[in-house]
């Protein structure tokens, strides 16, 4: 048994992403077509009815594989529709790949979207499933607001200190996305606008909080070997890792809240399948989960990028700036994005994309080699945990 | 000899001032304070805490559970089961409501009196804004295991009623305020009747002058008045501060009685509501293994203030802005069902593999991975430490902020929930608290009972209490 991976076995040749937003006036068909229509446009010469078969992700905007059928009229081909918490864009993104590795088909499409802002609620909301009333219902900044002071405590920093680390993830992230035409908040934030935001839970303010937003992305995927019939610039894909934990960190007492298992458990996962050995060297670029600022503090030291209990030494320092030695977020981040479920992960890969074909504008980075995509879904303690690892060269 | 085995009191951690609701409205009021249910609390919820106080002598195995009140959470269902689930109790108890009058709490205390069964009796009052009963009521519960044998600490010793139909306070079902006639008429029809019930009470007690006396009416100047020969003995030290407890008055007032009496001592205890009726206890010897400082007034001593609006908002006088968020969802009847020992009893499991406790209960152990080697194991008694919390300003809350806390529980398993009872700066990593059942929320009509944490009582007293007297 083991974890094989399909290093370099598929390839994107093709992607779509919406504007992140407030969509009043786009449907979840909207945003779906326009992300397919972009993504089928960025190939020379393709045809939609070329598409083999579709993965859609979406969390609560529409079930069965119908809710992607059904606007674009897609006839009798194979949809599926995914949904796994907050990776959900990006389950859809690793089972497409999988379907072409396999070879059962040729020519596959992820496809994500998600329309948060109709119902009208703040936060993000889970469609509650069959219950007996014994599960506390904390909103998601209470529950990823307990890995502040646990991270605090156990590291021997304070709260001044942390919350300042914390303002400095939300400044970067903002800052990114100013520089990105696509994101839903494009100013940026000054510090101390972010460190006075009103309180949401435990300690963290408006401002260390993702946005709610409407969105949609697609990637077309072939395999590696057919991937320069359709772009001379396809990037191709080098690990894919998905875990669900246990989910016992709510009911554990040995859980402390300064860590992600799921996170650490894919990681290593995915640089075994890419043959990363040292993620802060070999990583060009990192689009990780930052749904609270708490969050991506965790994630650099889970994710390799820092030492445990220097991840916020590293953010003070600029390390994860865009013109840092490993940018994460370059994009903007959810900070920036909002998370419209189904879409966040493909808008990570996008972010990749963009990045590997030289198309990220102010966001350019400098000949990067390998990109890394990172969802968590849940809460710490109980989460699933999603890893890409993608490039724009294949492996000699 | 037959009588009360043990007896446990329950006032909220809320009060009143009275003067708060003419300050605001310009009319009502009046000296003193009242108690307060939370927001969380029902006369179900605040009866399971009474039960569970009196839980101290000996082996608590009830027949029957009498449940009385004037405010039951629901019509067409019993409220009686939810508190013998909490109580976790088997299912050959015997479990019924006694509702609708004040009376209901006498009915409650002969049928548990009659067959060793546990009477719980538990009110909410409310009233009109800026009348009298509004000012004038309070919230609370009181329970009484009763039984046969040397256990006995109260024996019953006699016992008398009159019963009489007359128009003094009334309430159509639906209706949260109820209504009287004028109080001399009510007066002139109650005072005979407590008279003569009290004098065929204690002369069938054998007893010439009570040592306490303990009168309850809805009628308040008819309690008064009747209270007035027996002096000193007949001063409801509950009133003033909590108020007039409904279906709860007599109880609560019983135990107060019983904390203070001496082996020897004779308690008169009068409910004075739709007729009178008189019950004559003897405290015996075994008074002695009563807890000390957990009475009703104790708990209550600490209670803060609730301003007047929020009073009137948990009781649902005042609607106010909800969050932007989902209304919550009631809980699903086969789930609950399913999960009942856990929902309404906190039992979780134990792997009797590894030892490892699970809350909620586990099939599959999260230590060693056995599959169905898990023994049922309660944790609704065992105290516990806050390992980490956090205040949530986003969640649906009657009294926001929401605090919710991980809570490591002495001897293994951590459950993650609300806290209750507290302000945010009352709760620090290393707080300890304990479990209590409230009622959660109410949706769709259906009520969503489950366990809040509170910070833990640690007075020397109860430590000495819990390490000397609790029950198995």
């Amino acid at each position: 048994m083991a974890s094989n991976g399909i290093r370099d076995k598929v390839a994107i040749v093709g992607m779509g992403c919406t504007r992140f937003g407030e969509h009043w006036d786009r449907s979840i068909d909207d945003l779906l077509i326009d992300a397919v229509s972009e993504c089928v446009a960025s190939v020379d010469g393709f045809d939609r009815q070329d598409v083999d078969a579709y993965w859609l992700g979406t969390m609560g905007s529409g079930t069965s594989g119908l809710t992607l059928s059904r606007p674009l009229k897609i006839a009798n081909k194979p949809v599926t529709r995914v949904e796994n918490y907050c990776a959900t864009g990006s389950e859809a993104f690793r089972n497409a790949c999988y379907a072409v590795a396999s070879g059962a088909y040729d020519v596959v499409m992820a496809v994500g979207g998600e329309k948060l802002k109709d119902s009208g609620f703040s936060g993000l909301v889970v469609p509650p499933a069959s219950n007996d009333g014994t599960a506390s219902d904390p909103s998601a900044p209470a529950v990823f607001s307990l890995l502040a002071p646990a991270y605090a405590k156990k590291y021997g920093i304070s709260e001044e200190q942390l919350k300042e680390v914390l303002t400095r993830i939300a400044y970067k992230n903002h800052k990114n996305g100013a520089l990105n035409e696509r994101a839903q908040f494009r100013s940026e934030v000054s510090m101390e606008k972010i460190a006075c935001s009103p309180i949401v839970a435990g300690q963290l303010g408006i401002f260390d909080c993702s946005g709610v937003a409407d969105g949609a992305a697609a990637a077309l995927i072939v395999r590696a070997e057919d991937a320069h019939k359709y772009t001379d610039r396809p990037v191709y894909v080098k690990a894919l890792s998905f875990v669900a934990g246990p989910a016992q960190g709510p009911v554990d007492p040995d859980y402390d809240f300064t860590s992600f298992d799921e996170v650490v458990a894919s990681a290593q996962d995915a640089y075994r399948q890419a043959g990363v050995t040292d993620p802060r060297e070999e990583i060009s670029l990192a689009e990780v989960h930052d749904c609270f600022t708490p969050t991506e503090l965790v994630l650099m030291e889970d994710l390799g990028f820092s030492e445990r209990g220097a991840g916020w030494k590293d953010v003070l320092e600029g390390a994860f700036d865009l013109d840092g030695d490993l940018p994460v977020n370059p994009d903007g981040g959810l900070k920036s994005f909002g998370h419209p479920i189904g879409a966040s992960g493909l808008r990570m890969l996008f972010e990749c994309w963009q990045q590997f074909r030289g198309e990220a504008g102010d966001r350019q980075l400098e000949d990067p080699k390998l990109g890394l995509t990172h969802n968590l879904g849940g809460q710490p303690g109980a989460c699933v945990s999603f890893i890409s690892i993608v490039g724009p060269d294949l492996e000699a | 000899m037959r009588g009360i085995i043990s007896y446990g009191a329950y006032l909220p951690r809320h009060r009143l001032d009275r003067g708060a609701i003419r300050a605001t409205l310009g009319q009502g009021g009046g000296k003193g304070t009242r108690s307060v249910a939370g927001y969380d609390e029902d006369t179900t919820s605040m009866g399971v805490e009474a039960a569970r106080a009196a839980r101290w002598n000996g082996g608590f195995a009830p027949t029957a559970v009498h449940f009385a009140t004037t405010a039951p959470a629901y019509a067409d269902k019993a409220n009686a089961t939810a508190i013998h689930a909490a109580l976790g109790l088997p299912a050959d108890v015997f479990a019924t409501d006694h509702v609708g009058s004040a009376r209901s709490a006498v009915g409650a205390l002969r049928a548990a009196a009659a067959e060793g069964g546990l009477a719980v009796l538990s009110d909410v009052r409310l009233g009109r804004p800026g009348s009298a009963d509004e000012a004038g009521g309070g919230d609370g519960a009181a329970a009484f295991l009763f039984g046969e044998g040397d256990g006995v600490v109260a024996e019953l010793v006699g016992q008398a009623s009159a019963t009489a139909e007359f128009l003094d306070r009334w309430r159509v079902p639906g209706e949260t305020a109820s209504s009287t006639w004028e109080e001399r008429f009510g007066l002139g029809q109650y005072l005979p009747l407590i008279q003569d019930a009290v004098t065929r009470a204690l002369a069938a007690a054998g007893v010439q002058q009570p040592d306490f006396v303990v009168l309850s009416s809805p009628h308040a100047r008819a309690a008064r008045t009747a209270a007035k020969p027996f002096g000193e003995a007949a001063a409801d030290a509950i009133e003033p501060v909590a108020g007039w407890l409904g279906a709860a008055h007599a109880g609560v007032g019983l135990t107060h009685a019983l904390d203070r009496a001496q082996p020897g001592h004779t308690v008169l205890v009068v409910s004075g509501a739709d007729g009178a009726d008189a019950l004559v206890f003897r405290v015996t010897e075994a008074i002695a293994g009563r807890p000390q400082g957990r009475g009703a007034l104790d708990q209550f001593a600490g209670a803060p203030d609730v301003d007047y609006a929020t009073f009137l908002t948990w009781r649902g006088g005042l609607h106010r802005e909800p969050p932007r968020r989902p209304d919550p969802v009631r809980p699903e009847a086969p789930p609950a069902a399913r999960a009942a020992h856990w929902k309404f009893g906190f039992v979780g499991s134990r792997c009797t593999s590894c030892e490892r406790v699970h809350v909620p209960p586990q099939r599959v152990c999260a230590g060693c991975g056995h599959t169905d080697e898990m023994a049922p194991v309660s944790l609704a008694d065992t105290p516990g430490t806050i390992t980490t919390y956090t205040v949530d300003r986003l969640a649906f809350s009657l009294s926001p902020p929401t605090i919710t806390a991980a809570v490591d529980f002495d001897g293994g398993g951590r459950f993650t929930c609300e806290m209750t009872d507290c302000r945010p700066d009352e709760v620090q990593v290393g707080t300890r608290v304990e479990l209590t059942f409230r009622r959660m929320y109410t949706a769709q009509g259906v009520h969503n009972y489950f366990w809040k944490a509170r910070p833990r009582v640690t007075s020397a007293e109860v430590r000495a209490c819990e390490n000397g007297g609790r029950n198995t």
